[in-house]
């Protein structure tokens, strides 16, 4: 089985936001909510990289340990994966999350967190794959359908690499080597505890 | 013919510039690469060096998002799956055994002359109120609020993964909306109590004879004695504690950013387990430790031989007020 990973290669990503935006689209994501964007490091300085940033997919995912509810689980592929159903809207998961990827939809006065969206990996959630309620509450189910994530596959300057996480690290391997440099594969330490040699 | 020498002599002169400016510049005209685009480029590890989490600028209007990477989420993760579990468990388990030790070994505290009959009025319907609107709400947020550390443990497993989501989404609704009057509850406590509760000399002879704890000693006490000094100096700043942070997670960003709640949950967990079991022990001297404690904040008077024995110099206060003695909600005082 493969170990689905994101990577973005931020010495190619131009901040054209257009995953941020194919996201928003694909899953029709609740107002307020993005699920995946972009960060620019050292903004008009020497040095400047911009880093699409979206739930990682931990290895051992902070996320997953800290629920009272336990309502994330990883599937086949690596990807974590939430029950809104079983969801009570605590907070506990953004606080332990390193990326910031969990958010919580307004839905009343204070102490009213809704329910917890983040990016699923275009992998919906417990439903029946690409069932209407799945896609009502996690967006549409790519992955089901044999498809990669929305942002990576439309990424213009393919600085957004989704996929079998061997398979992408070689591509940012190769095209390290071929340009002679590379600022790293961003949160890959922190995410999944190894980082690519470049 | 003078219109062409004018022209070839315009692209000479361009010719010339273009020389001229590559001859100055030599290296930039021939290696364009030779800067290094990877030497300047911010590097990830080095970022999270100098500060613990990453951060840049984000175009879209949710400025918070712009908080790249805090790997200290992972640290906060340990805290809250590790060590609060232990603290938790140690302090609650710890203090229910050291209570049911001391009561197999001591017993309940008994009113040694018996009781006289006569009532003497401790505690106003007022403060019998503001007593127990805090401690029912304590109670309320001391069972939701261990169900969020404990409850997956200790609780998902006798039922349904749904069943125990719906019953912790109600508890944290309690928890939520029963945390306002347990505020102004511990507010009042402070307003209405503090008076009788600056420490004195009497509370060191009271502690240097260790209460009378242990055998038939009844050191002197004024209204409240060091023991419930005690306890109310921790419902006061453990409930000031819990509430202030309670309420920075509860509207998460004001004053704060992620690293602040996580500080501010690591502060909120840890009280609370102290808080609940230190009220383990007040609900147990206030109710099977001690004979006719808890009459005090149930009907609002004590017996006149129960206060001699615990609250001497109160009493003695009270006497000379003239309020000792009195028949309280109709009780016939017996003549002596």
């Amino acid at each position: 089985m493969a170990r689905m990973k994101f990577l973005c290669d931020a010495d190619r990503c131009s901040e054209c936001n257009a995953c941020v935006t194919a996201c928003k689209n694909e899953h029709e994501v609740p107002w307020g909510i993005n699920r995946r964007r972009v960060v620019t490091i050292n903004d008009g300085k020497p040095g400047e990289r911009s880093i699409s940033m979206a739930c990682m997919h931990c290895t051992d995912a902070p996320c997953a340990s800290v629920c009272p509810t336990n309502v994330f689980y990883t599937t086949a592929d690596g990807v974590v994966l939430h029950s809104k159903d079983l969801c009570i809207g605590c907070g506990y998961c953004f606080y332990a999350c390193p990326f910031g990827a969990p958010q919580y939809p307004k839905v009343g006065n204070f102490g009213s967190r809704g329910k917890m969206d983040k990016c699923t990996f275009c992998a919906g959630g417990p439903e029946a794959d690409n069932s209407k309620e799945e896609y009502d509450k996690y967006g549409t189910n790519r992955l089901a359908q044999g498809k990669l994530p929305l942002c990576a596959e439309m990424c213009s300057t393919k600085s957004l690499l989704a996929g079998d996480g061997e398979i992408i690290a070689q591509i940012y391997k190769q095209r390290v080597t071929k340009r002679g440099y590379g600022s790293g594969a961003w949160g890959w330490q922190t995410a999944y505890r190894e980082s690519i040699a470049s | 013919m003078a219109k062409l020498f004018a022209q070839i002599r315009f692209i000479a002169a361009a010719f010339a510039l273009v020389l001229a400016v590559a001859l100055t510049s030599p290296a930039a005209a021939q290696q364009p690469s030779s800067v290094n685009p990877s030497a300047a480029a911010v590097q990830e590890q080095k970022l999270l060096q100098e500060l613990s989490r990453i951060q840049g600028r984000i175009s879209i209007p949710d400025s918070r998002a712009s908080v790249l990477e805090q790997p200290a989420g992972r640290d906060w993760r340990d805290f809250h799956q590790v060590t609060l579990r232990w603290i938790g468990g140690i302090v609650i388990l710890g203090m229910l055994l050291v209570l049911v030790l001391f009561y197999l070994t001591r017993g309940m505290v008994k009113i040694e002359n018996g009781r006289s009959g006569r009532k003497i009025v401790r505690f106003t319907s007022f403060e019998r109120l503001i007593h127990w609107m805090t401690a029912t709400c304590f109670v309320v947020l001391a069972i939701s609020g261990l169900n969020i550390t404990f409850g997956k443990s200790l609780l998902m497993p006798l039922m349904s993964p749904e069943a125990f989501a719906n019953w912790s989404q109600w508890a944290k609704y309690g928890h939520n909306y029963l945390s306002f009057p347990f505020t102004i509850g511990v507010f009042a406590i402070f307003l209405m109590w503090v008076g009788g509760n600056i420490p004195n000399k009497v509370d060191s002879e009271w502690l240097k004879r260790g209460g009378g704890i242990m055998g038939k000693d009844h050191p002197p006490a004024e209204r409240f004695n060091a023991g419930q000094k005690l306890i109310y100096w921790i419902v006061v700043l453990g409930g000031t504690a819990v509430a202030v942070t309670g309420y920075l997670l509860m509207f998460p960003f004001y004053g704060t950013n992620i690293d602040g709640m996580q500080l501010a949950q690591i502060v909120h967990g840890v009280v609370s387990v102290l808080f609940v079991a230190a009220m383990f022990g007040h609900i147990y001297i206030g109710t099977i430790g001690m004979e006719g404690a808890f009459e005090a904040m149930g009907e609002g008077t004590v017996d006149v031989n129960w206060a001699k024995q615990h609250h001497s110099l109160w009493l003695q206060e009270e006497a000379q007020k003239g309020t000792a003695g009195s028949s309280a909600k109709g009780r016939m005082a017996p003549a002596e």
